[in-house]
């Protein structure tokens, strides 16, 4: 069939079974949003910001466990995108970013609106394209979408001149894709297989420590099944949460820095730990070398490069964590640890996740919001204290439930990720769990939500200050208070709420705390923030400082 | 461990891969020695040497981020096995009456070759491998080097092995 580059964009995006872009229109994408006029079975939302549009389509893939679409024109749309194509690579997620450029024979000229975001873009993507040939534009489609969801997922930028939109092609859609250097291994080498299964079959302290690959993989069922069968208690990162139920009696929560007690004493005692899809990031290692030194160490991943990055592990297995754990739940061996789940026992008892104190506290609103919403919410965090409270005090039962920015660590991310996820889920309860300065990055989006329609909850744990880096200057830096309290100039979050057309609310007594959650429970056509006057000095707690160990962890 | 490597890459013969190679080294803070990039008897698949100095396990860990990467085919560290290395040089070195004989029979010793010549200048062409050229270089440079220029090294394991 014959059309242009900008109708096969969107026919290909179709044949991908894409149903919502978050974009931003621009002069280098004036023919897709041409295009866009009449399209009605894809969703367009319009974000505010370039850098929400990127949030959202991480969000939404986040939640849904499909690839986010986002779009943004050349020049200064593009380099907007960044920080959220970094943060979907660093959590290995999969989205489709889409960027308007030049036209080819105006490309390399500096041009109005040009920059050469295929280079910028290359080390935080798993791929690029520029498409200088309309021909190409299916085929690269195609091998978009294909490299973003399979193997390790991640980013993928194509990036679409303006007279590549506007060229007329031949559209046929490839039904294969042919990459001759991208072959992931799915199946794990079964020999490798069976012998994890005898070494946790001898384990006496196993602990399972499992990461964003189990979510990746969809592989909590498997999960379950091997940990309950060889009676292995189960640590997840901030990436993995959910893949292993909070509530299990086999949890131990997250590990590392804001991890439980539990968890990092229960890896530093362990005599086998099975990693499973997760990277031994610094934040949960603490000081590499002293990190679980009595463990031998089984690390299961589908990338290669993960295998020996910072760990050597006794015995790698390279292949898709699904298949290998699948695998490994039928072949261990029923199994009990009475003495080591007593050992676990004594520390959950001797060091609970709790707070001290009854003011009005940040952890206290989040545990009436996992209350209120029964556990069931999609929980998204900006990042710093809120997003480690919300770690501590929302516990989930399923992946995909828990969206936050792991490795980049991105403020401003959770309000148009709290967006991409309401999209993806209208059945539930989303809510961003936010402070008072992340919220303030991308503080712009409540406009998306509102035009939308989409009832996303913001919850701010108001202290009046960059809570995490005043924490840190506490602790370590002899409480020098540097440019981290914001208190001299906060926004009036309720006026600024009614101001974008959301519902704004104020809570500044703990008795007023429930009645707020369930007013804004009760919203279900626009977006409601409330804004918490939480404790300011608040900590979180347990912390073992950056480069530490167990023994210097701080638990109060 | 630090040691000099000596990496094959086989790649998509196509725009930007080099970059992206290039970039992975860059990032670590890695000098690249020598660099060496052609087609291969495949027109789509290029063929790049890298020479490396680094410790064995980063670059252990660049060479799977550089499997990574879609355009790359094939990685080889050619740490551990017997390989043909070559290299080539042009050097244009000052020749006068007094010197020509002399550096006549130094390159007819190290079996390279006079390419050019004018009044005042001998340019000659040697390969071999790395300790060959430094040798002529270091006899030749007595006479006074004006202007010279190396290839980057080019591997083949030996035998019938293929990357």
């Amino acid at each position: 069939m014959q059309m242009t580059g900008a109708e096969a964009l969107l026919e290909a995006m179709r044949r991908e079974g894409v149903e919502v872009i978050f974009g931003y229109p621009g002069g280098a994408l004036l023919p897709v949003y041409d295009v866009l006029y009449d399209t009605t079975d894809i969703r367009h939302i319009l974000v505010r910001h370039e850098q929400g549009a990127a949030h959202a389509a991480d969000g939404y893939a986040r939640a849904s466990g499909k690839v986010g679409v986002c779009m943004a024109t050349s020049g200064p749309g593009g380099t907007n995108l960044v920080t959220g194509i970094a943060t979907a690579y660093m959590d290995s997620i999969p989205i489709v970013a889409i960027t308007g450029q030049v036209p080819t024979f105006a490309v390399g000229k500096d041009a109005f609106q040009e920059a050469d975001i295929t280079g910028i873009t290359m080390p935080i993507t798993k791929h690029n394209y520029l498409i200088t040939d309309a021909n190409e534009l299916p085929r690269i489609v195609k091998e978009a979408f294909h490299i973003a969801r399979t193997g390790r997922p991640g980013p993928v930028l194509i990036d679409l001149p303006r007279d590549v939109q506007q060229a007329s092609i031949e559209f046929e859609y490839p039904e294969k894709v042919q990459l001759r250097g991208y072959r992931p291994v799915t199946t794990g080498h079964a020999r490798m297989i069976e012998r994890a299964a005898e070494m946790i079959d001898a384990a006496e302290r196993p602990v399972i420590y499992g990461g964003g690959g189990i979510t990746a993989s969809d592989a909590q069922a498997e999960l379950v099944a091997l940990a309950e069968r060889a009676d292995i208690p189960v640590t997840m990162t901030l990436m993995g949460k959910g893949g292993f139920p909070d509530d299990h009696e086999l949890s131990l929560g997250m590990p590392g820095m804001h991890g439980t007690a539990y968890a990092n004493y229960a890896l530093h005692e362990a005599d086998l730990i099975i990693a499973l899809g997760t990277r031994f990031d610094d934040r949960v290692t603490g000081k590499l070398d002293m990190f679980a030194r009595r463990a031998k160490v089984i690390h299961v991943d589908v990338d290669p490069a993960e295998i020996g990055k910072n760990v050597r592990p006794a015995l790698p297995i390279v292949g898709d964590v699904k298949q290998v754990v699948g695998e490994l739940a039928k072949r261990v061996k029923e199994n009990r640890h009475p003495k080591w789940r007593e050992r676990i026992a004594e520390w959950k008892r001797q060091y609970p996740l709790t707070w001290k104190g009854d003011g009005l506290k940040p952890q206290f609103v989040i545990q009436e919001i996992w209350k209120a919403t029964e556990g069931r919410a999609v929980i998204v965090t900006e990042v710093g204290q809120n997003q480690m409270w919300a770690a501590q005090f929302y516990p989930c039962r399923e992946t995909r439930q828990f969206l936050s920015s792991g490795g980049l660590g991105t403020m401003g991310y959770g309000l148009p990720a709290a967006i991409g996820a309401q999209v993806a889920r209208p059945d539930r309860s989303v809510w961003d769990i936010a402070g008072d300065g992340s919220i303030q990055m991308n503080i712009q989006e409540l406009a998306s939500a509102v035009a939308a329609k989409l009832p996303v909850k913001v919850a701010i744990l108001n202290n009046g200050y960059l809570g995490m880096v005043r924490q840190w200057q506490t602790l370590f830096f002899q409480d020098r208070i540097s440019h981290t309290d914001i208190s001299d100039v906060t926004p009036d979050f309720v006026k600024l709420a009614e101001a974008y057309g959301a519902v704004g609310l104020r809570v500044t007594e703990k008795s007023e705390v429930t009645r707020a959650i369930e007013r804004a429970m009760e919203i279900d056509d626009r977006p409601c923030m409330i804004d918490f006057h939480v404790a300011r000095d608040e900590n979180v707690m347990p912390m073992v400082p950056a480069g530490g160990t167990v023994d210097d962890m701080l638990v109060e | 461990m630090t040691m000099k490597h000596t990496i094959s890459v086989l790649v998509n013969n196509r725009p930007g891969v080099l970059a992206r190679a290039a970039g992975l080294f860059a990032r670590r803070g890695f000098n690249i020695d020598s660099l060496a990039v052609s087609t291969t008897n495949d027109p789509d698949t290029s063929r790049m040497t890298i020479v490396v100095d680094g410790p064995d396990q980063v670059l252990e860990q660049i060479s799977k981020q550089l499997y990574k990467l879609m355009d790359v085919i094939k990685v080889l560290d050619h740490q551990d096995e017997p390989v043909v290395t070559r290299e080539l040089a042009l050097v244009k070195v000052r020749a006068d009456a007094n010197s020509r004989a002399e550096i006549m029979q130094t390159v007819s010793i190290f079996r390279a070759n006079i390419v050019d010549i004018s009044e005042t200048t001998f340019t000659v062409e040697v390969t071999g491998g790395a300790e060959k050229i430094d040798a002529l270089i270091n006899l030749l440079s007595k006479h006074g080097i004006k202007e010279m220029m190396r290839t980057g090294r080019i591997v083949l394991s030996r035998g019938p092995r293929t990357a």
